[in-house]
C-alpha cells in the first residue's frame, strides 16, 4: 500500500498529465461526432453574454450595410407583391386553408461566426426563451446559414454549412436532381454538392435550392450557383462546386425557420416499418 | 506571491478576451489566426509546481474551447506545452533553468526567440492536426501551423518586448 502511495505521489504530474489529455481527446472526438458535442458550447450563460456584449458594440458599425441589405429584400418582396395581378385568388385561397403556414420564422443576430475553421459554429442571441429548438433551419435573405445544434435559455449554436459534419438536401433548380450538401474546409465562399447522379444535365452557372426532402428547409431556398464540376472515381456521381450566394465570412442579422409539420411528418415515418 | 496569483489571473481574463474577440477575427488570407493566447504558457512563473501549472494550462484551453465551440482541441495542446515546458526551459537556457535563477525578460534574445519557437510551432501543430483529424490533410495542417505559428511568434516575441517588467 505505502508503495502504491508512494508510487502515485512520485508520478503525480504525469498521472495529471495523462488524465487531462485523456479528457480533451475525448471532448475533441466528440465534437468531430455529430450532434454530440454538448458539454463545450459556446451557447452558455458566460460566453454567450461576452460575445452579445461585445457584439452591441460591434453592431454600431455595421448599420448602414444592414439598411442596404434590407432595403434590397423589401424591394425583392415589394416587387413580387406588386407583380402579382390576380390578388383575388389569393385572399379566395384563405377561405379554404389555415392562416398559418407551415413553416415560422423568428429573426435573431449572429453574435460569434467562425469560418476559418473546418467544422465551424455561428452563435445567436436568442434560445429557448423565444421558442428556439433544435434542428430548426437558419438563413438569410440571400442564402441558407446552417441548423441549430444547441439550445440554452437565450443563446442557441448553429452548425454552419462550412461544417465538416453539415449535410443538407439540396437540388439543380432547373431539374429536381438532388444531392447532399458538404464542405471541405478550404475555400469560405465555394461549397460541395455531391452525390448528384450522372443523369442530372449539369452547366456551370446553373442555380442550386433547397431540397424538398429536409424537414428543416422549405423548398426552393437559394443557395448558390455551380462554377465547375467533376465526375468521381466510378463515374456515376457529379461533384458540384457552387459557389455561395450568401456572403459566410459577413453575416448580421438571420431568420430562423420553423417547421411546424415536423413532428407530424417524423412520426409518420417511424411508423413505416 | 498573491501578487503573482493576481498578475497571472488578471492577464488569463485578458489574454483570453484579447484571444476569442479580437484576435480570432483576424483570418488574415482566409486562414491566418494568431493565437496569442498562449503567452500566458509562455510567461507563466517557473518556480510553481507542475502539477498547478498542467491545471492552469488545461484550464486555459478549456476556456478558449469554450468560446471557439471547438470540443478539446486547445485544451490537448496547451497540456502538452505545459508538460514539456521544463525540457525545453532547460534545452533553450541550459544549465541556468536547473538553478531557478533565469528570468524570461533577462535571457539572451536568441535564445528566448527559440523557446517561444519551439512552444508555438508544437503547439499550433497538435492544435491543427486535433482540429482536422485526419491525417490525409497533413499539408493543410503543415500550411496553417507555419503561417499561424510565424504570426503568433512575432506577437509573442514583441509583447514580450514592449511589456518587459521595469528595472528596479
Amino acid at each position: 500500500m505505502q508503495q502504491i502511495f508512494n508510487f502515485l505521489i512520485r508520478n503525480k504530474n504525469n498521472i495529471l498529465f495523462l488524465l487531462l489529455l485523456t479528457l480533451s481527446l475525448f471532448l475533441t472526438i466528440q465534437s468531430h461526432s455529430f450532434h454530440k458535442s454538448k458539454f463545450i458550447s459556446s451557447a452558455n450563460a458566460v460566453t454567450g453574454g461576452i460575445y452579445n456584449w461585445a457584439n452591441n458594440i460591434q453592431t454600431y458599425f455595421h448599420l448602414d450595410d444592414y439598411n442596404r441589405r434590407l432595403l434590397e429584400e423589401n424591394k425583392q418582396l415589394r416587387s413580387l407583391l406588386a407583380n402579382t395581378r390576380d390578388t383575388a385568388s389569393l385572399s379566395g385561397a384563405l377561405d379554404s386553408i389555415s392562416l398559418d403556414g407551415v413553416y415560422n420564422f423568428m429573426t435573431a443576430r449572429v453574435i460569434n461566426n467562425n469560418y476559418s475553421k473546418i467544422n465551424n459554429y455561428i452563435t445567436l442571441d436568442i434560445g429557448e426563451n423565444s421558442g428556439v429548438q433544435k434542428e430548426f433551419g437558419v438563413i438569410t435573405s440571400q442564402g441558407i446559414v446552417g441548423i441549430v445544434d444547441h439550445v440554452n435559455k437565450r443563446h442557441a449554436r448553429v452548425i454552419s454549412i462550412l461544417n465538416s459534419q453539415s449535410r443538407i438536401n439540396a437540388q439543380l433548380k432547373k431539374t429536381n436532381h438532388f444531392g447532399s450538401l458538404v464542405w471541405d474546409g478550404k475555400d469560405p465562399n465555394i461549397v460541395q454538392l455531391i452525390d448528384v447522379p450522372r443523369q442530372a444535365p449539369v452547366e456551370v452557372g446553373d442555380t442550386i435550392i433547397t431540397g424538398g426532402r429536409s424537414l428543416i428547409f422549405p423548398q426552393g431556398i437559394p443557395i448558390g450557383d455551380v462554377t465547375r464540376f467533376t465526375l468521381d472515381q466510378n463515374e456515376s456521381y457529379y461533384t458540384l462546386y457552387v459557389r455561395l450566394f450568401n456572403d459566410m465570412t459577413n453575416i448580421g442579422h438571420v431568420y430562423v425557420i420553423e417547421n411546424e409539420e415536423k413532428e407530424e411528418i417524423k412520426a409518420l415515418e417511424a411508423t413505416n416499418d | 506571491m498573491t501578487n503573482t496569483i493576481i498578475i497571472n489571473t488578471v492577464r488569463f481574463i485578458l489574454l483570453v478576451l484579447l484571444q476569442v474577440l479580437l484576435l480570432n477575427n483576424i483570418n488574415f488570407l482566409g486562414y491566418v489566426n494568431p493565437h496569442l493566447y498562449i503567452l500566458f504558457l509562455v510567461m507563466y512563473p517557473f518556480n510553481t509546481p507542475q502539477s498547478i501549472f498542467l491545471l492552469v494550462a488545461f484550464l486555459l484551453g478549456i476556456t478558449i474551447d469554450t468560446f471557439e465551440d471547438s470540443g478539446g482541441i486547445n485544451a490537448a495542446a496547451c497540456l502538452v506545452i505545459a508538460f514539456i515546458r521544463p525540457a525545453l526551459l532547460r534545452f533553450s537556457f541550459g544549465v541556468s533553468y536547473d538553478y531557478q535563477t533565469v528570468k524570461l525578460s533577462n535571457t539572451a534574445y536568441g535564445a528566448r526567440a527559440g523557446y517561444v519557437m519551439f512552444i508555438v510551432f508544437i503547439h499550433h501543430f497538435i492544435l491543427f492536426t486535433l482540429e482536422m483529424f485526419d491525417f490525409s490533410h497533413i499539408f493543410l495542417i503543415l500550411k496553417k501551423t507555419l503561417f499561424s505559428g510565424i504570426f503568433t511568434t512575432l506577437l509573442v516575441l514583441i509583447s514580450l518586448t514592449l511589456f518587459k517588467p521595469k528595472r528596479r
